[in-house]
């Protein structure tokens, strides 16, 4: 059957067909459309299909670490999250290139370069080869949706998880792909041959991590044998080119057969050293590497192959250090002129995202603002959603934002630096991903900070998904110990204008730890959730 | 046969409902496709973009060169502008003539026709006007360009009619109607070659 997805879709419809039991998410641009494709498959589920576990979680280290669960008893589980959410599971997925994986699990990680979405650049294949695990990279739609399967079965050949590294133009990208037609069966319960593989005290983990780095030629030679993995020999191999992933499309749409260059295709790491050993023997003597992301092969290509061989890429400028790859500058990198074109036009100015007209999020700004500038010198820091364009004009209401649940732990640290007020600004979800074990902190040291809980009872930024604490806010603020009378719930309307500013001044005023709910349904949703009733 | 297209506008103004048709005839034609999309932030208001391949060849890179699209499809003017170093030299603007005011600093929208006017292959309308003229809500109005566009898609008339008739099927005959009555006035009105 031929269907027209997103490399998001690819890859959650490959996952289905492999007879996955579990896809363990939190939202994130752009990675989240995976398991929404999940979803709403299970929705649709067809008589007779075994369900698939598919409830967002409340994390990406709660999700590696269930999915690690499901692998455990043998099981297929999908990881998903976007590169930064890497980092929050780390620990977990570290942990599960020493324990090993029983049933398939395969974890992916959807990349941001140019940060369209996103706090920073990450290249995921580090993580990969930090755990030394293989990593799957698939140059287009087609090959996401047969490399995931691939990758369901590689991890319970060779029991460990498998990390799938894709990027932005992959995720958010349509293309038709050829799906296959039989039914998925899902692996039936089973327990890991040796269950003390799962048990990581040093002893066993130190047999543990022998067998992982004595595994490794063994990744090397599979990679060499990768059908994904390719090596053309040139008409004149002296000039050679590495493109790995989608880099491999933006080469292939400049690429004229007369450039004879030898050509070698990477979407399976580690990288395959045989196919490498025959580039050089074939007399390559310079070689540029077209690589989406940060410079890992490029920089690794140095040990590869002899020092006399010049290594081109985004380290020696030939294509640029930071941001996503084009076909524009791969087609500079490849010695061609660029195409006749016009200027871009001066009269045109950028058009920032703004929040809704209408959107909670607004008057909780709105409120807050003039509240503070009955202060001197207060402080505010945000966080991750859509409540962080509060940032901008016109609000302008933020002074920081970083990471997941940073702005109570910052208001929290520069409470205890002295600071007065000092105000933390979360979304619900933001809040019980990363936020709840800091107020927790500020419950302990009495810190001096008020948290302004902006609840729109969504995952708004990444499109209205469910929030894990929808409901119980004030319930889990006051189970981890703030006051019950300094968990303050407001409804954010001009109307109520008054009355918020009222609250957040008293709290302000008040020297401890204080909650302030801002709750108003997120008008997204709120439309979402009129039409269906409409319809109904 | 081979088209590359930018569809532009702002966030919410739904260009994609016009890759949604401009596929459907695509794919129902044997067509390779390939459509970049922008998701996540830029949907709350700001500018977004899709780049929409067609070739009866197989396409390699998700998004189209600068220089290289035959056609920009914008749903706002200004956003019209914002991709023309992607424009063929001999390339096309089908675009809707209405601003979209949601910035402080928008130019004078008689200087945006001024650059609009100075690529010689170009079509502004007036989409929500010739929608309701023909009978169809304002919500048509992307309809009205995609026909503006028909002659520029590589895709003939009567294929894209019958594609607009089968995406939006499922919402009944007068919606259908409505849909149709929208592509014929914008291909009445748009592009002649």
């Amino acid at each position: 059957m031929k269907h027209l997805l997103l490399g998001d879709e690819a890859i959650a419809q490959g996952a289905i067909d492999a007879g996955l039991s579990g896809v363990y998410a939190y939202p994130g641009t752009p990675s989240t459309e995976i398991t929404e494709f999940i979803q709403m498959h299970q929705a649709r589920r067809p008589e007779g299909q075994d369900p698939i576990f598919c409830r967002w979680a409340a994390n990406e280290k709660t999700a590696m670490e269930a999915a690690l669960g499901m692998s455990y008893m043998g099981k297929r589980a999908l990881v998903c999250m976007k590169h930064v959410g890497m980092n929050v599971c780390m620990d977990a997925f570290m942990a599960g290139s020493i324990t090993g994986a029983h049933g398939g699990l395969v974890v992916v990680a959807a990349d941001d370069p140019s940060m369209h979405s996103s706090q920073d650049e990450q290249d995921s294949r580090f993580y990969a080869k930090f755990a030394l695990i293989p990593c799957f990279e698939p140059s287009n739609q087609q090959e996401a949706y047969d490399m995931i399967q691939e990758a369901f079965a590689l991890s319970e050949a060779i029991h460990y998880p498998i990390l799938m590294r894709i990027t932005t133009r992959m995720a958010h990208s349509r293309a038709v792909v050829e799906t296959r037609e039989n039914q998925p069966k899902q692996n039936t319960m089973s327990l890991p041959e040796n269950v003390k593989h799962f048990i990581l005290l040093p002893a066993f983990a130190k047999k543990n991590y022998a067998e992982l780095v004595a595994a490794q030629p063994e990744f090397v030679r599979l990679a060499n044998e990768s059908a994904h993995n390719s090596y053309v020999k040139g008409s004149n191999p002296k000039k050679a080119i590495v493109a790995t992933g989608i880099g491999y499309n933006y080469l292939m749409e400049n690429y004229k057969e007369e450039m004879g260059c030898s050509i070698l295709k990477v979407s399976q790491y580690p990288m395959p050293q045989g196919l490498i050993d025959q580039m050089v023997k074939d007399g390559a003597e310079e070689i540029l590497v077209i690589e989406e992301g940060q410079p890992v092969v490029e920089e690794l290509m140095h040990g590869l192959v002899p020092s006399t061989i010049a290594i081109k890429g985004r380290l020696t400028g030939d294509l640029p250090r930071m941001g996503e790859l084009s076909p524009d500058c791969v087609r500079l990198a490849l010695g061609l002129e660029a195409l006749p074109t016009r200027e871009a036009d001066n009269l045109v100015v950028s058009r920032p995202p703004a929040l809704c007209v209408g959107c909670g999020h607004r008057d909780v700004y709105a409120s807050l603002n003039e509240v503070l500038a009955e202060y001197k010198n207060p402080r505010v820091f945000g966080d991750i959603g859509c409540y962080t364009l509060g940032a901008l004009p016109p609000y302008q209401a933020l002074h920081a934002t970083l990471e997941m649940g940073a702005s109570i732990t910052m208001a929290k640290g520069a409470a205890d630096a002295g600071q007065h007020p000092s105000v933390g600004i979360i979304g619900d979800s933001t809040f019980t991903h990363s936020g709840m074990t800091g107020l927790l902190d500020c419950v302990n040291s009495k810190a001096n900070v008020v948290i302004i809980i902006s609840d729109n009872l969504t995952t708004g930024m990444t499109g209205g998904q469910d929030s894990a604490g929808t409901g119980r806010i004030e319930d889990i603020c006051m189970g981890l110990g703030v006051e019950k009378d300094h968990v303050r719930v407001v409804v954010p309307l001009p109307k109520n204008m008054e009355e918020i500013k009222q609250v957040l001044r008293e709290e302000i005023d008040y020297n401890g730890t204080s909650v302030v709910i801002a709750r108003r349904e997120c008008l997204q949703t709120l439309k979402r959730h009129l039409k269906a009733a409409k319809k109904n | 046969m081979k088209k590359d297209i930018i569809l532009a506008g702002v966030g919410g103004q739904g260009i994609l409902s016009i890759a949604t048709v401009v596929g459907e005839a695509a794919l129902n034609e044997g067509l390779y496709l390939k459509q970049a999309e922008v998701h996540g932030m830029s949907q709350r208001g700001g500018d977004v973009q899709s780049n929409l391949r067609l070739s009866s060849e197989p396409i390699h890179s998700d998004l189209i060169p600068k220089g290289g699209a035959d056609l920009i499809i914008s749903l706002e003017p200004m956003e019209a502008l914002r991709y023309v170093s992607y424009l063929k030299p001999e390339g096309w603007i089908v675009t809707s003539n209405a601003p979209f005011l949601n910035i402080p600093n928008y130019p004078e929208i008689e200087e945006v026709y001024k650059h609009l006017e100075a690529i010689k292959n170009h079509v502004a309308l007036d989409v929500e006007g010739l929608a309701k003229e023909a009978g169809a809500p304002s919500q048509a109005a992307n309809m009205v360009l995609l026909g503006a566009a028909i002659p520029m898609l590589g895709i003939d008339h009567d294929k894209m009619i019958a594609g607009v008739r089968r995406v939006f099927a499922r919402k009944g005959e007068a919606i259908v109607e409505s849909n149709v009555a929208a592509v014929e006035a914008g291909y009445k009105n748009g592009i002649k070659l």
